[in-house]
């Protein structure tokens, strides 16, 4: 849903203009994306207008009766609510942490994956496993080695009852212990793709000229795989950004640990406010965007070209 | 479990009945009620989770989705109000309220009405009570069970004896069940016309609420408080009491058999169960009768049900006298009907029968309202953590409140 999104909006390679070939494989292109275009703005736009729409009205589904309409109120509320900027804090915290640990830790890992030699099967393998387990059974796990009564993380520590879950930064820093170890194999994933297209004769020129390692992974390596980088990084700070389990299953949103999509999920199905949750729903959609508009512009970096052509 | 009826042959139609978790004793009446039916109805047990914001939050789920299989649901005595007024119930009509009405006491009915209308059936009540360790308030000099003993006296005496008082002071429900306990004990009441909906009028500032709000806040502050308050719950509270310093609890009546079943197990003497006695939530006003907190569940019809005379049945045959009596009997949930409380096996189950029935009969619901959980949350928002609580704290909660409900801030 994402990725449309992320589409720079620049002209049509220039190459393209002329030729009729080039113009019937777009055309070619556009049939063949159409099906799955129509479907996706079919399942994504109405409820999208809906929920817009609903982010204009003060409306409890169990208070059918007081339904009003109160323009952009709802936005106005939140904005200026310190529940909300307190949530937008929390899930920045974790956003940033999580994704620059995981982006050191995924390069290690996608170098290992490269270029280990023996036992290549086994060690990818390993590394993926954590990206295999459901988020909510990994936050279980975590919660379980973190909890004060049956948890073994204080008794190899020895910190005695200290209540991991029971301060808002320890409970933070919990959950993005549980997120890197859940999320890295993923990020990991997406750099080893850019690894791979890193053109070896390059690397063995750098060699011949006297380059070090640490040269050559500067100068050669991680620009060769710009848009891989932008990839992995944008697609996890959207998922980070939106983080919901971890906080849900480990404290609950206590202590300071609700993160927006907590709050949107508060909002509409406990409280079932509609209309305040709709636009907490909204608001979550526009940081998505600037969050996807801000790393293309950033990065500068034309996505098609991931194709590696 | 019976199959469910959506295969269109010919039969009884298969009731769906959503319970809140028991030992079986819902299952169990489920199944006498359709063998009693004559073919009239077989039932399909669906279990809730354990937790009444869980339940309320699969069911609004369900019933806006108009989920027809939900043909009969137990629901926690704070919800009707909103359920009904979203239109999520069938109501029961007149005829069958007045077979339902019938020998009930009128505070559990009161929780199944929302304007003049009965939406739920109650099918089980609860009233917290007072419970002291005798010796102890033998020692302080003073009679808990005498009709006008306050929270003041309480205080003072379990500071006396440098001893404990358990309540419920964690950040959830309990904690709204004490607060609107002091407030209605006091005279006064969390929300006024609250039938009025979003412009019900927060109404906590007044002398009712301050006092309420000097008992927290000052039994928190003081040695008398358990060091858990904060985070404590009912077993918390049950776990202080029956400890070395527990000299008062406010508490449901499960205590007693909890703590009967504890000295079978071996983790607690006889002689502290012998030390326990109970009397009537204590006054907030030496002058006003104490308004003992109301709990309990009800059963109510889903407003989409495809046979809501059947589910009128089952809903009158199992909150039947018979039933709700051998409920309490067996799974220790006070019955909703005074005339249980005559019955010897239930006096003899229960030593403290009649304190229980009269603490019903005159105890008080929290405020029956649509936007019950905007409420609550507000009300736990702004009192939590409990030695916080101050002269300002009503205010500050009524005036959270009206925003929240009105839609100017976020809970």
């Amino acid at each position: 849903m994402t990725v449309t999104a992320t589409r720079p909006d620049t002209p049509a390679p220039a190459a393209g203009k002329g030729s009729d070939r080039a113009r019937g494989e777009r055309r070619l292109g556009l049939y063949l994306a159409a099906p799955s275009f129509i479907v996706m703005v079919l399942v994504t736009a109405y409820p999208l207008g809906y929920a817009i729409v609903l982010s204009l009205f003060n409306y409890r589904l169990t208070d059918p009766a007081g339904r009003s309409f109160v323009g952009l109120n709802n936005y106005l509320v939140i904005l200026t609510d310190p529940v909300w900027w307190n949530d937008f804090a929390t899930t920045f915290a974790i956003t940033v942490v999580t994704v620059a640990v995981e982006l050191v830790l995924g390069f290690g890992f996608a170098f290992v994956m490269l270029r280990i030699v023996r036992g290549r099967g086994p060690v990818r393998t390993a590394i993926l496993i954590p990206y295999g387990i459901i988020t909510v059974v990994s936050a279980f796990i975590w919660r379980y080695a973190f909890a004060i009564d049956s948890g073994f993380v204080n008794q190899w520590l020895g910190l005695g009852d200290f209540n991991w879950f029971g301060d808002r930064w320890s409970a933070i820093f919990v959950i993005c212990l549980s997120e890197i170890w859940k999320t890295t194999p993923f990020i990991s994933l997406l750099l080893l793709a850019g690894l791979v297209q890193v053109p070896e004769e390059m690397q063995e020129a750098a060699k011949v000229d006297g380059a070090t390692a640490w040269q050559r992974l500067w100068k050669i390596t991680l620009p060769s795989m710009k848009a891989a980088i932008m990839v992995a990084l944008l697609f996890r700070t959207l998922d980070a950004w939106r983080i919901f389990d971890n906080p849900f299953v480990m404290t609950g949103g206590a202590n300071n640990t609700e993160t927006i999509s907590f709050l949107a999920y508060r909002q509409n199905v406990s409280l079932v406010n509609l209309g305040m949750g709709s636009a907490v729903s909204v608001l979550l959609f526009l940081t998505v965007v600037a969050i996807a508009w801000i790393f293309v512009k950033g990065f500068k970096t034309d996505l098609s070209q991931v194709r590696g052509d | 479990m019976a199959v469910s009826g959506c295969g269109g042959v010919s039969g009884p139609p298969t009731l769906t009945w959503y319970i809140n978790p028991d030992n079986g004793g819902q299952a169990t009446r489920a199944q006498q009620c359709a063998d009693a039916s004559g073919g009239a109805y077989t039932v399909d047990i669906q279990t809730l989770p354990s937790d009444a914001t869980q339940q309320r939050e699969q069911l609004v789920r369900r019933l806006a989705a108009k989920d027809s299989s939900i043909d009969v649901m137990s629901l926690d005595v704070i919800y009707t109000a909103e359920f009904a007024n979203a239109g999520f119930l069938r109501p029961y009509t007149p005829a069958e309220t007045a077979r339902i009405s019938e020998g009930k006491l009128p505070a559990p009915l009161k929780t199944g009405m929302w304007k003049d209308t009965l939406y739920a059936a109650p099918s089980k009540s609860n009233a917290q009570l007072l419970w002291f360790r005798k010796s102890l308030a033998k020692a302080a000099g003073v009679d808990p069970t005498s009709p006008t003993f306050t929270w003041d006296e309480m205080i003072k005496a379990a500071l006396g004896q440098g001893k404990k008082i358990s309540e419920q002071g964690a950040r959830y429900e309990g904690y709204m069940v004490w607060i609107n306990a002091l407030v209605l004990s006091g005279g006064g009441q969390i929300l006024t016309d609250a039938e009025a909906g979003k412009n019900a009028r927060p109404s906590m500032a007044s002398r009712a609420g301050d006092k309420a709000a000097e008992i927290v806040g000052s039994l928190a502050r003081s040695s008398a408080a358990a060091p858990d308050l904060t985070v404590a719950q009912e077993e918390q509270a049950r776990a202080v009491f029956q400890g070395d310093d527990g000299m008062f609890m406010l508490n449901w009546p499960y205590v007693l058999a909890a703590a009967r079943s504890a000295v079978e197990e071996g983790t607690l003497d006889q002689s502290v169960v012998d030390d326990i006695g109970y009397a009537r939530y204590p006054r907030v006003f030496a002058d006003r009768p104490s308004a003992p907190p109301l709990g309990g569940s009800n059963l109510a019809i889903g407003a989409y049900s495809k046979y809501p005379e059947q589910a009128a049945a089952l809903v009158e045959c199992a909150t039947s006298l018979e039933k709700v009596t051998q409920y309490m009997l067996d799974e220790g949930e006070p019955s909703v009907y005074a005339a249980s409380y005559d019955d010897p096996r239930v006096r003899e189950a229960y030593p403290n029968a009649d304190l229980i029935r009269d603490s019903i009969a005159e105890g008080g619901p929290r405020p029956i309202t649509p936007f019950y959980v905007d409420v609550a949350g507000s009300v736990i928002n702004t009192w939590h953590p409990p030695e916080s609580v101050n002269r300002d704290t009503p205010a500050e909660a009524d005036a959270f409140m009206a925003d929240v409900i009105s839609g100017r801030r976020l809970l």
